[in-house]
């Protein structure tokens, strides 16, 4: 049996921790609008062509209103990030989603992430010591893939970084679509509101310099501004997208480096490889996750297809980055590829926000790594690392190194 | 090469000024992209390709004529 007469159960599993599952390439080849079976036992259909995932991301009929009655629920307990009614209060289109944008956005240029890098640096420099010290092998998810982003995002929340094991807790209940039943999710989500309310309300009696501080002071939304209620949930948004995402990238990024040491190698005798290095283990990361899940409210075309109103569509960008017709040699690890218009950040109008932070961060930790631990090497064979199941967002339970 | 950003489909992602900062700046108050200099030199002309080539929004365009 084929892959185009089945419903297959999403997500895929794969044999390899840093491998894709063989299907990816049977589906962009003869299923590029497949069924799938989602967690929850709900239908869906799986994108995993370049142009046809790039044009969903793109085409706001594919909306990201999850929490249609007739939409697909991605887990049973119909929690999780995607299906949460948390999720709906930013605005999700039109003006309203442009002027919250751009609100935010402005914390994000990459102008400003350039200023912050060398306090990024300072602080990989002494994650990579304090690793250093308690002797190898170190798990570098846990000593410098997760805290560094914590701490950045923190940072320019203006929340105090002493918090991350709550936040880390409540990040993992949204992002986990498989671990955590529904009263604790609600529990979580609920102390987690809680927490951000108070913070915004001793931000608006006392503001600091940091991103929350300042969407208070532009008002409400009479003034341009956001309501609190926005304010709250954009707080709470950011802090969960700055912290699992990128943790979790650093640990895949310098895994798939160190799989093959002869990358490793052709970094450190040309360190200005560094950024395009950063695109290419973003384009490759087949642990990026669920994909986006899209709900569409009314009929459409994609992929040669007509889609019924009411269809959940599940966007592979992981699947889409490996897609021969958009890359040559595509699953080929090019360390000088250039240009890498990869859709790990997804593409259009809601492509990710921190995308420059993000990229900032990866290419710092990479920097400094290189320089400090340039004999650096994995301490367990690549195909014994182990994924962490469940997230929507994927990862590598630990990245144990040597140095 | 002539150089076009169309600022309505920026999505303010940065790509181009981390590529380009000596052709493209973001405007302090939004994020949105500005263009520093519409007839770069030779120097910029594959960073302002490749910034075309990879910006999400799809709103910068490049002409290669003169």
């Amino acid at each position: 049996m084929s892959v185009n007469d089945q419903v297959l159960n999403y997500p895929i599993p794969s044999a390899l921790p840093l491998d894709p599952p063989a299907e990816w390439a049977e589906l962009r080849g003869g299923c590029p609008v497949a069924h799938v079976k989602l967690p929850s036992g709900d239908p869906a259909r799986l994108i995993t062509r370049y142009e046809d995932v790039k044009q969903v991301l793109a085409d706001p009929r594919f909306t990201r209103a999850l929490s249609a009655p007739d939409a697909a629920r991605l887990t049973a307990d119909g929690g999780g990030v995607f299906n949460s009614e948390l999720a709906q209060i930013i605005p999700d289109s039109g003006e309203e989603h442009l002027r919250w944008r751009r609100l935010v956005g402005k914390w994000f240029t990459a102008k400003r992430m350039t200023t912050m890098r060398p306090a990024m640096a300072q602080i990989a420099e002494d994650l990579i010591d304090e690793m250093v010290k308690g002797g190898a092998p170190g798990d570098l998810r846990a000593a410098l893939g997760f805290p560094l982003p914590v701490y950045v995002i923190c940072d320019m929340l203006g929340v105090p970084a002493e918090d991350r094991e709550k936040f880390s807790y409540w990040s993992d209940t949204l992002l986990n679509l498989t671990r955590y039943g529904k009263e604790e999710i609600e529990a979580a989500q609920a102390a987690f509101f809680e927490y951000m309310s108070g913070h915004i309300a001793a931000k608006r009696a006392e503001p600091g310099e940091d991103l929350l501080s300042e969407l208070i002071a532009a008002g409400g939304p009479e003034d341009g501004g956001l309501t609190d209620l926005q304010i709250i949930v954009t707080g709470m948004a950011l802090l969960v997208a700055g912290h699992e995402t990128t943790a979790n990238m650093i640990g895949k990024m310098v895994s798939m480096l160190l799989a093959d040491r002869a990358r490793w190698e052709q970094l450190l005798a040309e360190p200005a490889l560094i950024r395009t290095t950063v695109e290419e283990t973003l384009r490759l990361d087949a642990n990026s996750g669920f994909g986006l899940p899209r709900y569409l409210p009314v009929e459409a075309e994609i992929g040669g297809e007509t889609l019924a109103k009411g269809t959940t569509v599940i966007c592979s960008m992981a699947a889409a980055n490996r897609d021969e017709s958009a890359f040559d040699d595509a699953s080929a690890m090019d360390l000088t590829r250039s240009p890498n218009a990869h859709l790990a950040f997804g593409s259009g109008a809601h492509s990710c926000l921190g995308q420059s932070l993000a990229r900032t961060e990866l290419s710092v930790v990479l920097e400094v790594l290189l320089r400090k631990l340039p004999t650096l090497e994995l301490a367990v064979p690549a195909a014994e690392l182990e994924r962490v199941e469940g997230l929507a967002v994927g990862g590598l339970r630990t990245v144990p190194v040597r140095w | 090469m002539k150089v076009i950003v169309d600022e309505d489909k920026c999505c303010g992602a940065g790509q181009c000024v981390l590529l380009a900062p000596e052709v493209f700046d973001q405007r302090e108050d939004d994020g949105i992209v500005m263009l520093l200099n519409a007839e770069p030199g030779p120097d910029q002309y594959d960073l302002v390709r490749e910034s075309a080539a990879v910006c999400p929004g799809a709103a910068i365009e490049v002409s290669e004529e003169a």
